[in-house]
């Protein structure tokens, strides 16, 4: 988000700033406060995934990161990188 | 068997030891139940000042803690209010000078004899905040409405979770309708949202506040104070009263009310 632009915005209340503000840094405090939470994530993204392809589980990277959505408005954002191995045979599933 | 209330914040300033006090005071003035507050702020105790109690000090909470003295020696009693005790704060020794297991040992004993047992939490996460959780049954969570005061909030909603607090309430203090109603301050539906944890009450900014403190008088006990209306209303909740909040426009004396003061007559809070 950019921040200074969001500022410059006299529509917008201080109030609306404050609350948008403490969305973005709450989801990143809860996320990155409890170390498990990530590593709950990842195991249950394998978990689902196996199903449908061979994975390379050392090469998995999830982080929360945040994404732009227009101008003003920026949302937090989980990013998985899966590296796949192989993907199963359809007729399997 | 009494009830232990833990009253903390994560962070500095935002109204615990003023909460601690006034719903000490109401719940033994108006709740009638036999009360003791614990300052566990060592090294900076406050609590005893906001009480006009300072005077009476002999012994402390580090004290008892170690078995320098008998748990009674410490305890000051409020010759104002019957059933309101006080157990002060070291003021000279550090936050490790009490273990979290003394402090366990310590609400065990005092819920042996009082009704409710409310502590009064240092700011930040440390070795303070575990020793005034550790002998805790209920938690209550202070917070202004700004960024950072409910950020930590929401660290010490965690923190408390992780410990085994199931349903902490929150205490929104310091709330300014005038800045509400212009868009300048987050209002109490933002904050419940995004905490998500119930609400106890809400604390106007109110001037008395600062003359209660000069006096060592608590707000609660006055009539004409908006924060000790609010106070009240919150003993009453303590108490398993269903009482609604107070509506925003009585947060703020009335034109009405204005006059009134400004003769010197009796302003009554709604
Ligand atoms: N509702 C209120 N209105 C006005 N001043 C307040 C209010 N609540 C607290 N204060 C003032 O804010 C300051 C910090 O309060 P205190 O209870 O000592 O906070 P803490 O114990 O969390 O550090 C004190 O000077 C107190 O008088
Ligand atoms: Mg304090």
């Amino acid at each position: 988000m950019d921040f200074f632009k969001f500022f410059s915005r006299e529509d917008v209340s201080s109030k609306d700033i404050a609350k948008e503000r403490l969305r973005l840094i709450l989801v990143h405090d809860r996320a990155s406060v409890s170390p498990k939470f990530l590593e709950m994530i990842k195991s249950r993204l394998i978990d689902m995934i196996s199903d449908y392809m061979e994975i390379d589980e050392d090469g998995l990277e999830v982080k929360l990161t945040r994404m732009d959505m227009e101008k003003d408005v920026a949302v937090p954002a989980l990013v998985a990188n899966i590296p796949i191995k192989k993907v199963k045979h359809l007729a399997r599933i | 068997m009494g009830e232990v209330i833990v009253i903390t914040s994560g962070k500095g300033g935002v109204g615990k030891t003023t909460t601690t006090a006034n719903l000490g005071t109401g719940l033994a003035l108006y709740g009638k139940k036999k009360v003791v507050m614990v300052d566990a702020d060592i090294g900076l105790r406050n609590l005893d000042v906001v009480m006009g109690l300072e005077n009476r000090i002999v012994y402390d909470l580090v004290d008892v803690a170690n078995g320098m003295c008998r748990m009674k020696q410490a305890l000051i009693k409020d010759k104002r209010f019957d059933n309101l005790y006080l157990m002060p704060a070291a003021q000279t020794k550090d936050k490790t000078a009490v273990t979290p297991e003394q402090m366990k040992k310590l609400c065990d004993d005092l819920k042996k004899d009082y009704d409710y047992i409310l502590i009064d939490s240092p700011a930040g996460i440390e070795r303070g905040f575990k020793n005034a959780i550790a002998g805790a049954d209920k938690a209550i969570i202070v917070t202004t409405p700004e960024v950072s005061a409910v950020r930590d909030a929401d660290r010490i909603v965690g923190l408390l979770e992780a410990s085994g607090f199931e349903e902490p309430k929150l205490v929104i203090n310091r709330l300014r309708p005038d800045m509400v109603k212009r868009g300048d301050m987050m209002d109490i539906d933002d904050m419940i949202d995004i905490l998500a944890i119930e609400l106890l009450g809400v604390v106007p900014e109110d001037e008395k506040i600062v003359v209660s403190t000069n006096r060592g008088e608590p707000a609660v006990a006055d009539e004409t104070s908006r924060a000790g209306k609010a106070y009240r209303n919150m003993v009453s909740r303590i108490l398993g009263e269903d009482v609604p909040l107070m509506p925003m426009e009585n947060f703020e004396p009335s034109f009405i009310d204005k006059l009134r003061m400004f003769f010197g007559l009796k302003v009554r809070t709604r």
